[in-house]
């Protein structure tokens, strides 16, 4: 059964659903991997943005993409109020590794049970053009369900690392996780660098999130399954590298696809997370990262 | 906790435990307090790690899925009049040993670099029972409730009494270990672990004891759960409720101190089981999120380190 | 003339009669008012909090219901109950609390095998008359008398979930020849796979693609393409709405060939499902309990449907509640019923008129066999047709859902194949 085309088809779509890992990853590969910020509700977030995005794509009738880019400057704000308070509780008096990860996991309760109480527990699902059909490419058939996900989140990953490589701001971001104090001394205030940092990263989570609801239903618990790939590839890519968390996200999707095409989906995750251990146990900076 | 004082109120507390099942014959409350105590074995476990040594464990479910897979295995093998103590001492074996293999994991892993890998590792072992057929897999095993109850009433309270002896030898190596030298050096880790590899401090070792302590004890916890719950999958034993209770419960209570994954896991997990039969709702999920946060934002070092600025205030 | 002592008494006596007589009417009249208290767990939040609140909705109505016609045995009917979040260890626990403390007068299942294992042995010390709603064969383990299950599994409820799948490939000519058996890492999907793997073998057909996936997968490409390349004639596949949605969508991107295509897909059955997934269902074969088809018009039927769309609306449930609501009703009226018949709460009578009767309720006639499940079968094998895409009202009418299987609530006949 090892068709080249099998190959082929299967390498594609773990590529294609390797670049919806990266929109997931994203928002955690900068507070994460830039801030040290260990953000464990970020897929709660994303489930957030999932539902902003049925709910006007239901009532208004916009594609949820749009929905999902016009959302982000809510949840840019959104983000920088919590790292105010994460910053208030926690940086300032040094609690933050064990206490602010508790900080996360209950506002990733608390997300969870507004979104049931707002909106029920019922799966929901959005409909858009491009939702059911392919376009063949050669001999491969890819999906607009899984194609434009990618698309978007290579455009939102190339978006940032430029962002974060060529403008002052960026370049602050980079800078205050290297060394807050030459920053100070530079003339930026380092907390409202991280702000902006953190409302950053949670301005993707609007954009992940009309992609996840675009791929498949969602349910306001169906961020927990997320929780592990994304801080997987985060630290698979190296942290504070952008680049390695794209090639990372796509290595995670490629051997998935590849182990349920060819051996057997239930063997996923072990293999996925096999290779993270393996990858941690050689070369814990990861592929990318800054030592 | 002066010596004499720990050993009398460990003793007194066993005895009222001994006690109960005469007082009371609600099965209810003793359905309640063997939750609660499974929680605290969980929160005492994880300290050790976590609070003493300072290495954060997410993976806590695995560990405390394999000791009740251990069980499920066992009496699947020697059929079910195999003795829970025995299939407890062997789930305290085995994830001993696993726990021990994470402590050589910590050798090249620090931080949250070392966190990241106990969560991979929980979802490997999660796919590893998954396809394990024996135990049902994904399917799920049923276990079915043994007719012997010793001299008790009904089952559940002798389990209870049976949670109520770990629970107590797990407090009782804790404190030992937050005491002794040991422990000390499971401090000095903590707070800068190349500092203490410069002082002498055999670093190495005294983090294979922490973690392979710490998956005995959580062994120990998951061992009897088959026989509490009746059905078990990996969904539910590997659930994440397993795992951040077992993190929220110590940093409630407060991680420097032996005495304080227990406050923690009385206040939480009492609340937890009120709360699930009175608002009993989604509100029950948002109460444990909303607590969580204000108590880590208002007490960072948790119930008991309120109570000891509290004391050190008045003693000035 | 009366003597004065006898006058008074006669009056005395007249006296403790009358205060005798009112004591015993209000002590009876007290008893009469006392609530009979039914107890459960449901899934409110977690995984299955979807279908649970929808059959929480559904137990209410009956409840009003009843009330409205004036209780049980002339007593107010009241539920207690609590929230299990999907988490099978809260079960000991409530049903603990439901019993001894709260002191229900009877229990009722909550929703799902996860949920109503970890009961039985509280319910099964007590000697309590136990109905469920919605596990697979869970009391293939317990073999305990006084379980009823009100899903129309069968006898053999493994291998009858799938059976007419198989048995609607055996009729087709020329006979098809390969089947492909794809499942979640669950509980009720493995379950399900392995009868439907038995009634291929059974049905003489060979097994040429059997794996099963992660829950939580998230593109279902590979998986649809590594069936497509095994060329299997049926595709079975046992699945949770979630993976349901991502299996029927990728099958239509990579273009699957089958025979036929569907069996056990949970989700097919939902309202907000069917609605987005509209034409994309069309020819699908899948296992429903009640689709409204002209020969499952059960009395009371429609009634209860429009009493529940009331119910339900700005509830964040399934709208229509065409699949678990109407069972939901009906186990309440099968324990409704036999309680007014054997004239009390007693467990054992209880049990013993539910083992021999045949209920009439809103899902039709309900007769308990084996081990509590139904005497017979009726899981019916549904045709999805001639959908318009993003339409919620056709699936109220009879075409769009045609039953091909069993033969006895036929209503069409079966499209085949599903795509060449």
């Amino acid at each position: 059964m090892l068709s080249l085309d099998l190959f082929a088809n299967a390498v594609a779509a773990g590529i294609l659903l390797g670049g919806f890992y990266a929109a997931v990853a994203i928002g955690l590969a900068v507070s994460f991997g830039q801030l040290d910020i260990v953000n464990i509700a970020h897929p709660a977030f994303i489930v957030a943005g999932s539902y902003i995005a049925w709910a006007l794509n239901r009532h208004l009738g916009l594609d949820p993409v749009l929905i999902g880019l016009l959302a982000s400057p809510l949840f840019f704000l959104a983000g920088a109020l919590v790292y105010r308070v994460y910053y208030a509780a926690f940086e300032r008096t040094g609690q933050e590794s064990l206490s602010g990860l508790a900080f996360f996991f209950g506002l990733m309760f608390v997300i969870e049970v507004v979104l049931i109480l707002a909106y029920g527990v019922d799966y929901r699902l959005v409909t858009a053009d491009y939702i059911g059909r392919s376009i063949r490419f050669a001999d491969i058939e890819l999906p607009l369900r899984l194609l434009v996900p990618f698309a978007v989140a290579l455009a939102l990953t190339g978006g940032i690392w430029l962002y974060l490589g060529r403008t002052f701001t960026g370049r602050a971001i980079l800078a205050v996780a290297q060394d807050r104090l030459a920053l100070q001394l530079m003339g930026a205030d380092p907390v409202r660098v991280k702000q902006l940092a953190f409302g950053l990263a949670i301005a993707t989570a609007a954009v992940a999130g009309a992609l996840l609801v675009v791929i498949g239903p969602v349910e306001p618990s169906l961020g927990r399954a997320y929780i592990g790939r994304a801080f997987a590839i985060v630290v698979l890519g190296g942290m504070g590298s952008i680049g390695g968390m794209f090639i990372a996200a796509l290595m995670l999707g490629v051997v998935e696809s590849l182990v349920a095409t060819f051996v057997g989906p239930s063997w996923s995750p072990a293999v996925s997370f096999g290779v993270l251990l393996l990858t941690l146990a050689i070369r814990p900076s990861g592929l990318y990262g800054r030592k | 906790m002066r010596g004499h004082a720990f050993w009398i109120s460990l003793g007194a507390i066993l005895a009222a435990g001994l006690a109960l099942p005469l007082a009371l014959h609600n099965d209810y409350y003793f359905n309640a307090l063997y939750v609660i105590l499974q929680g605290a074995i969980m929160a005492v476990a994880w300290n050790i790690l976590g609070g003493y040594t300072g290495y954060v464990n997410f993976g806590s479910a695995a560990f405390f899925a394999v000791g009740a897979y251990t069980s499920i295995a066992l009496g699947k093998a020697f059929g079910p009049s195999l003795p829970l103590p025995l299939m407890i001492a062997a789930a305290a074996l085995v994830c001993g040993l696993i726990g021990l293999s994470l402590g050589y994991l910590t050798l090249r892993l620090k931080g949250v670099y070392f966190s990241i890998a106990t969560l991979a590792m929980a979802i490997v072992f999660e796919t590893l029972i998954n396809n394990w057929s024996y135990v049902g897999g994904a399917r799920g095993a049923y276990i079915l409730t043994p007719d012997s109850h010793l001299w008790f009433d009904s089952y559940i309270e002798m389990l209870f009494v049976l949670m109520l002896l770990l629970t107590l030898a797990a407090v009782a190596i804790s404190r030992a270990l937050n005491a002794s030298r040991l422990g000390r050096g499971l401090a000095a880790i903590r707070d800068d672990e190349v500092a203490a590899e410069c002082a002498g401090v055999p670093t190495l070792r005294l983090k294979l004891a922490s973690a392979a302590i710490m998956g005995a004890l959580m062994g120990v916890a998951g061992a009897p759960y088959p026989y509490f719950v009746t059905f078990v999958d990996p969904a539910s034993a590997f659930s994440l409720f397993v795992a951040v209770n077992a993190i929220a419960m110590p940093m409630i209570g407060g991680t420097a101190h032996w005495i304080g994954p227990i406050v923690g896991a009385l206040l939480v997990g009492t609340m937890q089981q009120v709360i699930t039969v009175t608002v009993s709702s989604e509100l029950n999920v948002l109460l444990v999120g909303g607590m969580l946060i204000l108590f880590v934002t208002l007490a960072p070092q948790g119930l008991v380190g309120l109570a000891l600025k509290f004391r050190a205030r008045r003693a000035r | 003339m009366i003597k004065r002592r006898s006058f008074v008494r006669a009056s005395l006596a007249a006296g403790v009669i009358s205060l005798a007589a009112s004591g015993s009417l209000l002590s009876f009249a007290a008893q009469a008012a006392q609530p009979i208290k039914i107890g459960f767990s449901m899934a409110l939040t977690g995984g299955l909090a979807g279908a649970g609140k929808a059959a929480l909705i559904a137990m209410e109505i009956w409840r009003d219901d009843i009330n409205k016609k004036g209780g049980l045995l002339g007593r107010p009917v009241e539920f207690v109950y609590y929230d299990d979040a999907t988490n099978p260890a809260t079960v000991p626990g409530i049903y603990s609390k439901l019993l001894d403390v709260d002191k229900v007068d009877l229990v009722v299942s909550s929703y799902g095998t996860n949920e109503i294992a970890p009961a039985m042995p509280i319910v099964m010390r007590k000697k309590l008359v136990f109905p469920s709603l919605f596990g697979l064969a869970v009391n293939d383990q317990f073999h305990y008398d006084r379980y009823f299950q009100i899903m129309p599994a069968g006898p053999e409820p493994k291998l009858d979930w799938s059976h007419g799948f198989f048995a609607l490939a055996k009729e087709q000519k020329p006979a098809p020849k390969t089947v492909a058996i794809a499942a979640a890492d669950t509980e009720y999907t493995l379950n399900a796979a392995a009868g439907a793997r038995k009634n291929a073998e059974q049905a003489g057909f060979k097994v040429v693609y059997d794996k099963s996936y992660p829950p939580n997968t998230t593109d279902f490409t590979p998986i649809v393409r590594a069936i497509q390349a095994s060329n299997a004639d049926l595709v079975y596949i046992a699945s949770y709405p979630p993976e349901s949605v991502g299996i029927v969508k990728a099958a239509h991107e990579v273009g699957l060939k089958a025979k036929m295509f569907g069996g056990g897909m949970v989700g097919l059955q939902f309202a907000a499902i069917q609605q987005n997934l509209g034409p994309l269902l069309e020819n699908i074969v899948n296992y429903h309990f009640w689709v409204p088809a002209p020969t499952l018009k059960f009395p009371g039927i429609d009634a209860f449907l429009k009493k529940y769309e009331e119910a339900a609306k700005g509830k964040g449930v399934d709208p229509l509640g065409q699949y678990l609501p109407p069972y939901a009703y009906a186990y309440m009226q099968v324990l409704g019923d036999s309680i007014e018949a054997t004239k009390g709460l007693d467990q054992a009578k209880l049990a013993e008129y539910m083992h021999k009767t045949t209920f009439d309720t809103v899902v039709g006639k309900v007769k308990f066999g084996k081990n509590g499940e139904w005497a017979q079968s009726r899981v019916l094998m549904v045709q999805y047709r001639n959908l318009k895409p993003n339409d919620l009202e056709q699936f109220r009418e009879p075409g769009a859902q045609v039953v091909l299987y069993p033969p006895q609530w036929k209503s069409g006949n079966i499209v085949y194949p599903y795509k060449q």
